[in-house]
This record gives C-alpha cells, sequence and structure tokens, in this order.
C-alpha cells in the first residue's frame, strides 16, 4: 500500500497519533470527543485504509460497549459513560492509523533512530509482526473449539465472557511457546552479539513530515485552549440510571 | 454418508482454493485425503462440519445440509481433530480436557466420568487423569486431542495430519486405533503428506492439487502411478520403489507395503532356492 501518509516518516506519525492521544485524554466532553475522532478520518481516508480501519473499529466494539457498561453500573452519568466510549474510540483509532501506515520496518527504524536500545525495539517491532499471525491461530483456535461444541455467542452476558476462556488459553500458551522458541532461534543466529549496529537505510524528514509535526503541535495548543478558555456546551441525558453500586 | 457435489470455495477476498470438487465418502470407510501444501485439502475437511461453508455447491452429511446447521450441530456426528494439539488444549487436567466437549453437548455427568474414563484406559493416557495437558509430551498431547474428540463418540472422525510429530511407535499405535475404530463402522477420513503411513494403512486415496480431485482409488492404484504421485508433489512409497529397481523378478507394479513386498519376495526366493537345490542334485 502506497500513499502520502505512508510515505510520512513514522516519527512524525507517531509525533501525530500522541498528539490524537493526548487531545483524547485531556476532554471529558462528548462533543470535543467526538470532534477529536472526527479529526482523525481525513487521514485515514487519504491512506485509504477506510476498510481495514472499518475492521478495526468493528473489532474494538465489543470492548466499548464493556467501557460504556461498565460506566453506567458504577454510576457515571450517562453523558460521560458515552465520552469514555468515544474516547477509547478517539485513541483506538489514532494508534490503528498508526499501525496501519507503518510498516514494521520503518518502525523499528524510527525507534533506533531516536536511540531505543536495540532489544526493546526489536522486541517492539517483532510483536506487531507477530499480530497477523496471532490472528490466524486465534481463527484456528476459534473452529478447533466449535469443533467441540462450543458456541461463543451462547448464554447470558457472564456465560459469553466464560466462553473466551478455551479460547484465551490455548493462545497465550502457544505465544509463550512461540516466544520461547524465538528466543532460542535468535540466541543461536548470535542476536546482540554486535553492539554497535549500523543500517543501511536510513530516515530523513522531508517538509510534509516537519508540516505534520507542526500541525500536530498547533491541534495540541489549540485543545489547551479550547480546554482552559472555551466553555463547551455538555450534552444533558434526562434518563436516570439505577445505581447498582 | 459424506457428500460433496459440485464445491468449489474461495476465502474472502482471496484466491479460489477449491474447484467443482465432487466426491463421496461411504459410512465406514477409511478415506486418506493427500496432495500438496495448498491444495485445499485441510479447507475441505473444514467444510465437512460446518466450520467453512462452500462458495458455491453442496455439502451433505447424511443427507443434511451442512449450510442448514451449526457448526456445534454438525460436530455432534463430524469429529475434527485439527492439526496442532496446542489450538485446543487449555484445561487444568486431562479428565476435563476430555469432559469438555461432552458438556457442551449436554451429556449427564455420569456419561461423561464414564466415557472419559473408558477412553483414558483406551488412549493409555489414565495415568496423566490429574497431569495438565501443557506438560505433556507432543505425542501425548497429540493423544489427548484425539481422545477429546473421540469422547463424544462421533460417527465420522477426521484427522488433520495426524502423524505429524509422531515416533515410529506412535504411528504403530495410531494406525492400530484407526483399525478399531473402523471395526466399529466409523468414517475415517485423514489429510496426510505421509506417504509411508498410508502405504502401511492402504485407505481410499483422495489426490488433491490446485483445489481440484487429479486422483481417486485405492492406495495400490495411485501410489503407483508416478505421473499422479509427482503432480500432487508426492513421492512413492520406499517399497514401491525398491520393487521398481527388481525388474528381473517381474514384481507386480501394486507392492507398496512392506508385509506384501515380504510375501511377494518369499515366493520368488523359495522358487529361486528350489531351482538351485535341484541344479545340485
Amino acid at each position: 500500500m502506497d500513499s502520502p501518509i505512508h510515505r510520512l516518516d513514522p516519527r512524525a506519525k507517531f509525533i501525530l497519533t500522541l498528539g490524537f492521544f493526548a487531545a483524547s485524554l485531556m476532554f471529558t466532553n462528548l462533543y470535543a470527543l467526538v470532534i477529536i475522532f472526527l479529526a482523525e478520518i481525513p487521514g485515514i481516508l487519504l491512506a485509504r485504509t477506510v476498510s481495514r480501519w472499518l475492521r478495526s473499529m468493528r473489532g474494538g466494539l465489543f470492548l466499548g460497549f464493556f467501557i460504556f457498561v461498565m460506566n453506567v453500573i458504577f454510576g457515571t452519568p450517562l453523558a460521560s459513560s458515552l465520552a469514555f466510549t468515544a474516547r477509547f474510540f478517539a485513541i483506538m483509532s489514532a494508534f490503528s492509523f498508526f499501525f496501519m501506515t507503518t510498516s514494521a520496518d520503518d518502525l523499528g527504524l524510527a525507534l533506533e533512530q531516536i536511540h531505543v536500545p536495540y532489544s526493546i525495539s526489536f522486541t517492539f517491532t517483532t510483536a506487531v509482526r507477530l499480530v497477523p499471525t496471532m490472528a490466524i491461530d486465534a481463527q484456528t483456535v476459534v473452529d478447533a473449539q466449535r469443533s467441540r461444541g462450543l458456541e461463543l455467542d451462547k448464554g447470558n452476558f457472564i456465560k459469553r465472557i466464560r466462553n473466551y476462556i478455551p479460547i484465551l488459553i490455548p493462545l497465550i500458551i502457544s505465544a509463550i511457546r512461540r516466544s520461547v522458541e524465538l528466543a532460542e532461534a535468535l540466541e543461536s543466529r548470535a542476536f546482540g552479539a554486535t553492539e554497535n549496529r549500523t543500517a543501511i537505510v536510513t530516515l530523513k524528514m522531508r517538509p510534509a513530515d516537519y508540516l505534520v509535526i507542526f500541525a500536530t503541535f498547533a491541534g495540541v495548543a489549540l485543545a489547551v485552549y479550547v480546554y482552559w478558555f472555551v466553555k463547551l456546551p455538555t450534552l444533558v441525558i434526562p434518563i436516570e440510571i439505577p445505581r447498582f453500586f | 454418508m459424506i457428500s460433496v457435489e459440485n464445491v468449489t470455495f474461495h476465502y474472502p477476498g482471496g484466491a479460489q482454493v477449491l474447484d467443482e470438487v465432487n466426491l463421496q465418502i461411504k459410512d465406514g470407510e477409511f478415506v486418506a485425503i493427500m496432495g500438496e501444501n495448498g491444495a485445499g485439502k485441510t479447507t475441505l475437511v473444514k467444510m465437512f462440519n460446518g466450520l467453512l461453508k462452500p462458495t458455491e455447491g453442496k455439502i451433505s452429511v447424511d443427507d443434511v445440509d451442512t449450510r442448514e446447521k451449526s457448526v456445534a450441530q454438525l460436530s455432534r456426528d463430524v469429529g475434527l481433530i485439527f492439526q496442532n494439539p496446542d489450538h485446543q488444549l487449555f484445561a487444568e487436567t486431562v479428565t476435563e480436557e476430555l469432559s469438555f466437549s461432552l458438556r457442551n453437548f449436554g451429556f449427564k455427568e455420569d456419561v461423561v466420568q464414564r466415557r472419559v474414563t473408558s477412553l483414558m484406559n483406551t488412549l493409555d493416557l489414565d495415568r496423566y487423569s490429574n497431569s495438565s495437558p501443557f506438560v505433556l509430551s507432543g505425542g501425548e498431547r497429540k493423544r489427548v486431542a484425539l481422545a477429546a474428540i473421540l469422547a463424544w463418540d462421533p460417527k465420522h472422525v477426521i484427522m488433520d495430519e495426524p502423524t505429524i510429530g509422531q515416533d515410529y511407535l506412535q504411528k504403530d499405535r495410531l494406525r492400530n486405533f484407526i483399525v478399531q475404530l473402523l471395526s466399529q463402522r466409523k468414517t475415517i477420513v485423514i489429510v496426510t503428506h505421509d506417504v509411508e503411513f498410508v502405504a502401511e494403512c492402504k485407505p481410499r486415496i483422495v489426490l488433491l492439487s490446485h483445489g481440484r480431485i487429479i486422483g481417486d482409488g485405492t492406495s495400490a492404484k495411485v501410489l503407483t502411478d508416478p505421473a499422479l504421485v509427482e503432480k500432487a508433489s508426492l513421492v512413492m512409497p520406499q517399497i514401491s520403489s525398491l520393487m521398481g529397481t527388481l525388474q528381473d523378478l517381474t514384481p507386480p507394479s501394486d507392492i507398496i507395503d512392506a508385509y506384501s513386498a515380504r510375501e511377494f519376495l518369499s515366493t520368488k526366493l523359495k522358487h529361486v532356492v528350489g531351482r538351485k537345490t535341484s541344479q545340485g542334485s
């Protein structure tokens, strides 16, 4: 996949993502969080990753719903519960945008160039690389357990959560087994033998990257200004939710 | 009976995996599905219990269209044993692991206990009943996975690569166990690359290549056809290759296992020894 967003320096994209992250944490106002969420969409359109982004949003629906329900159960007002859910989607969307438009290699290079120790940057990029493999494993585990009569969408809310135990345990065990095997394979291939690594490719910031960084700082400054000096309208939902706790 | 009629399948957004596949597997039959990597073998068997539905065509199990039933309903009759046991083991003990599916299918607790105990004895797992499945060896984990499926006594048993990671003794045990299951009139379908195992078991072979069936027949017929074997990226059994080098003895072309080879050679050697003896006298 190639697009102007994909060609941006990963450091610039990471600063942009952190900008959205910081702005999302700053506000508890639903309108502000929806605006932050909507502000992420032009970048996603420009990167031509709408279908993948929609898939990741759909994947987050369950957790988003969980956040909303838990907030309501623990007595958070309805509007704030909605705002926290919107914050979750804004943060998730920002990071999805970053990972969908940045290859693991670029990410590794960026981490190395900001002097993150190689063992840490390698661990991080390997984890990112293994996500598709884990997704395939997860599907196989789901298939295997469904073949044993497990029905994931059967039962009440608690039962449905419990239904995921036979999925999660094999997945965690196989991830641990894989990581041990990977560590042994790496050590067998002299991982870490050279302390001062050199790289064939080095990242260079271009004007477009500086523009993105400038826009991010401007956006965060605007968010700070709005937070301190602008009175945002608040959503009032005239529904009384009984307190459970 | 498992019936596959004009089945075509492609994964969403992916390439076509199966192309106009037609296949009938009778009750109590033993079938090995073989072929190169990516030929569509696992995809085909995943359709037998409804994990995948055909893009075109129809698959029916005992006259029931797999589109009309859930995976749980179909699995009651079609037990699918996955290649990697680590993809299904999760319980704290082997006993719990074997009980899991029985409870999912709603068996009563006394039936669960009885079946689990009996199966652990049959598969020599009783000494591990209270052990965690994760501390067992690869072969033992594979046996637990097999037992976990056989626990609910499915009519059709599908095994995906059952011999991978198994030593010769375990393969021999597996072969004997398959014979035992066949004697109970169960349909056995294995997906495998293991030519030697197949040559010893002698099932009907269905050869797949690039999503199409390129060969279907007895093991002796399919595994001794050089063109078919090459097309499916397999090799002939070692015994067949050996027989091919003994052309002076004019061996029949369908010898694929050690037992038949011994029979043939002992007859020939008796003949040669008899001729030498008569020449000497």
